[in-house]
């Protein structure tokens, strides 16, 4: 196996996950609520907005009529309100990043959780595909899969799980094989137990925080997806997402009508999600990896401090979403 | 020899790799219904013209004489002909590769010395004002999409800078007798600083958090605390013993993210307009020119599994402990 993947396995987990991990790993970290604050509003703006604006794309006023008190974001570059456009933005760009996480940790769990727990053949075998997909540039697939394939929501929506399904099976991997040898599940194989449950009662239940901090980056990572793929003229035709207005704004040529306000807000959207998603997710993967908090350098210069007050809270080792740097941003101690 | 062993496993794997990406790329462009010709946008092409295209790229035969043949065009660098031009792919693709090349040079450069820089300071100082902003312009860089972020430097950095926002080269240069190539070289420069400024932004973002959590890690070791305890300055702890160590972690994110970063500049490429691969395969995508989006993807591929053959190498370099 390659060494340099070796060194972005997943870390050997060393807080129990115990009932309720999860809780105190969200509510411990400010940032995390912060971060999960925002994702669920904007949830719940995608899943209620809709409801109240009714049309997004009905004409309302002139191509790029800027802010005003009726349309507080102006009009883009069909003449209908960018609040609406937004709000309905919100629940596309939601439902797409949610729906390919889902199909990713689907693929990756499945794959992880085979090749850690049977080992042996199945890991080499497994893990040799996954290490083959890992290095194949992903965006560039995803948009050649996107134009040969796409244009449909359903369509984009596997295209990008299917794509993004490597680093949690690396990551699951290494945490199942890991579990597996735990003496609580030797004993429970000793009593009798079968695979599928030591798999489900008792290795599953282990993984699920770092599942959850995976899930999170993942919607991250497949929000941006679809703002490339859409960006390109890949989408959906009849879908309005936030990448499908960066686009609109980019070929109604917003910029030479000085409508900031057609492309900015878009922008900012899928910035403050990606960045909830991520603050949220690092702050777990924190959690799960207390290493992180200790230090051995003096903050500043000028003032000795021989080591520092461990369990003060640190600002989360934040790792990209992208391309395997969840799971690998936690792998670092694993190279000694 | 084991680091002989090392380095031959690595060639092995780089070498398989390529051979997955290439068939990947066979069958995907196979799967879609109908052909290449079928699909190509263009509309004076007559039945007859379109049938005999079909045979001059061999699209009458089974796909596994397809498949055949492309490999053995392939190992000949052949990659096939471009159905908008009568031009071969490689010849339409070279002048392109070049101009990214330059451009993702100066913009990696730039976000390698930022990133490294913020990275560091980052972690040593960190919980303090420093590494917040450090953190925080990191996170705020990285979360945006690299289209958008090319959209609002056009908005409102070009104005103010007095930057070219498109294309390579001003047109109206050379119209009143030959510019000297100084003239040339510097409108170059200029038409390429907005693009790599934009890709150096969003790399920066990325590589100060990677830097920043490795080091972060590497602080935390016993070593690092041996370093201070035997007196060394902080400044010595860092660099000699923190960002020496955490170099491990740091190439291999970097090498992953590799896919990422190259993706990045597609539509970039396409918001400056910018006569890269980016911008080829953005047109080819828009007139289902496929041969060149094929050899496109299959270059991309190819470069960042070289570069990630060349990320392991550097590691054992950097740790001959490797030897797995």
């Amino acid at each position: 196996m390659s060494s340099a993947f070796t060194a972005a396995e997943a870390p050997e987990v060393t807080a129990e996950a115990r009932p309720g991990f999860l809780r105190t790993a969200i509510l411990g970290e400010r940032q995390a609520i912060v971060g999960i604050v925002v994702i669920v509003a904007f949830i719940l703006i995608g899943v209620i907005g809709p409801f109240v604006t009714g049309d997004p794309k009905a004409k309302v006023g002139p191509v790029f009529q800027p802010p005003s008190g009726s349309h507080l974001l102006g009009l883009d570059g069909g003449g209908a309100d960018m609040v609406k456009l937004l709000v309905n933005g919100a629940r596309v760009s939601l439902l797409v990043g949610f729906a390919a996480a889902f199909v990713s940790i689907l693929i990756g769990g499945v794959v992880g959780v085979l090749a850690g727990f049977f080992g042996g053949k199945t890991d080499i075998a497994l893990m040799r595909l996954t290490d083959y997909f890992l290095v194949i540039p992903d965006v560039p697939l995803m948009i050649v899969a996107a134009a040969l394939f796409g244009r449909s929501l359903r369509n984009i929506i596997l295209i990008i799980g299917i794509i993004y399904w490597t680093t949690t099976a690396r990551l699951l991997r290494a945490q199942v094989k890991s579990i597996r040898e735990r003496i609580y599940v030797r004993r429970a194989r000793a009593m009798g137990a079968g695979n599928s449950r030591l798999i489900f009662r008792h290795i599953l239940p282990q993984v699920a925080p770092l599942v959850v901090a995976n899930t999170v980056l993942l919607v991250a990572t497949a929000i941006f997806a679809e703002t490339f793929i859409t960006f390109l003229g890949l989408g959906d035709p009849s879908a309005i997402s936030w990448g499908r207005l960066i686009e609109n704004a980019f070929t109604d040529d917003a910029i030479l009508n000085n409508a900031w306000w057609a492309i900015v807000p878009p922008g900012v959207c899928v910035a403050i999600v990606v960045l909830a998603a991520t603050m949220t997710g690092a702050a777990i993967e924190e959690a799960l990896n207390p290493r992180l908090a200790v230090g051995h350098l003096s903050v500043r210069r000028f003032r000795m401090r021989a080591l520092p007050s461990i369990g003060r809270v640190e600002p989360p080792a934040t790792l990209p979403p992208s391309t395997g740097a969840a799971g690998a941003t936690s792998g670092k101690g694993t190279k000694r | 020899m084991r680091g002989a062993n090392y380095v031959l496993k690595r060639l092995a794997f780089a070498v398989v790799t390529i051979f997955v990406a290439i068939t990947l790329n066979f069958v995907l462009f196979r799967a879609v219904p109908g052909d290449a010709v079928q699909s190509l946008r263009c509309r004076q092409c007559t039945i007859q013209f379109k049938a005999a295209l079909r045979e001059e790229l061999g699209l009458d035969q089974s796909k596994w004489t397809q498949y055949r043949v492309y490999l053995v065009n392939l190992a000949h660098g052949d990659l096939g002909q471009s159905l908008r031009f009568q031009d071969s792919v490689w010849s339409e693709l070279l002048p392109s590769i070049k101009n990214t090349m330059a451009m993702l040079a100066l913009g990696t450069l730039f976000s390698i010395v930022f990133g490294v820089i913020v990275g560091v300071i980052s972690a040593w100082r960190r919980g303090t004002i420093a590494d917040k902003v450090g953190l925080w312009s990191g996170l705020v860089f990285y979360s945006m999409p690299p289209q958008w972020l090319g959209l609002m430097i056009v908005l409102y950095v070009a104005g103010a800078v007095g930057l070219p926002t498109s294309g390579i080269k001003d047109p109206t240069l050379g119209i009143l007798g030959d510019a000297s190539t100084w003239t040339l070289f510097v409108d170059r420069i200029r038409h390429m600083i907005l693009p790599a400024a934009t890709v150096g932004l969003v790399l920066y973002g990325e590589y100060a958090l990677i830097v920043r959590s490795a080091m972060l890690e590497t602080l935390g070791e016993d070593y690092a605390l041996t370093a201070r305890a035997k007196g060394l300055s902080n400044w010595a702890t860092v660099w000699r013993h923190g960002l020496r160590n955490a170099l491990l972690p740091i190439v291999t994110l970097v090498a992953l993210s590799l896919g990422f970063i190259i993706g990045g500049f597609i539509t970039v490429e396409y918001v400056f307009s910018y006569p890269g691969i980016g911008l080829q395969i953005v047109e080819a995508i828009d007139q289902r020119d496929f041969p060149i989006l094929q050899g496109a993807f299959l270059l991309l591929a190819l470069s960042v599994i070289l570069l990630n053959l060349l990320a392991d190498l550097l590691y054992f370099k950097l740790d001959p402990r490797i030897t797995e």
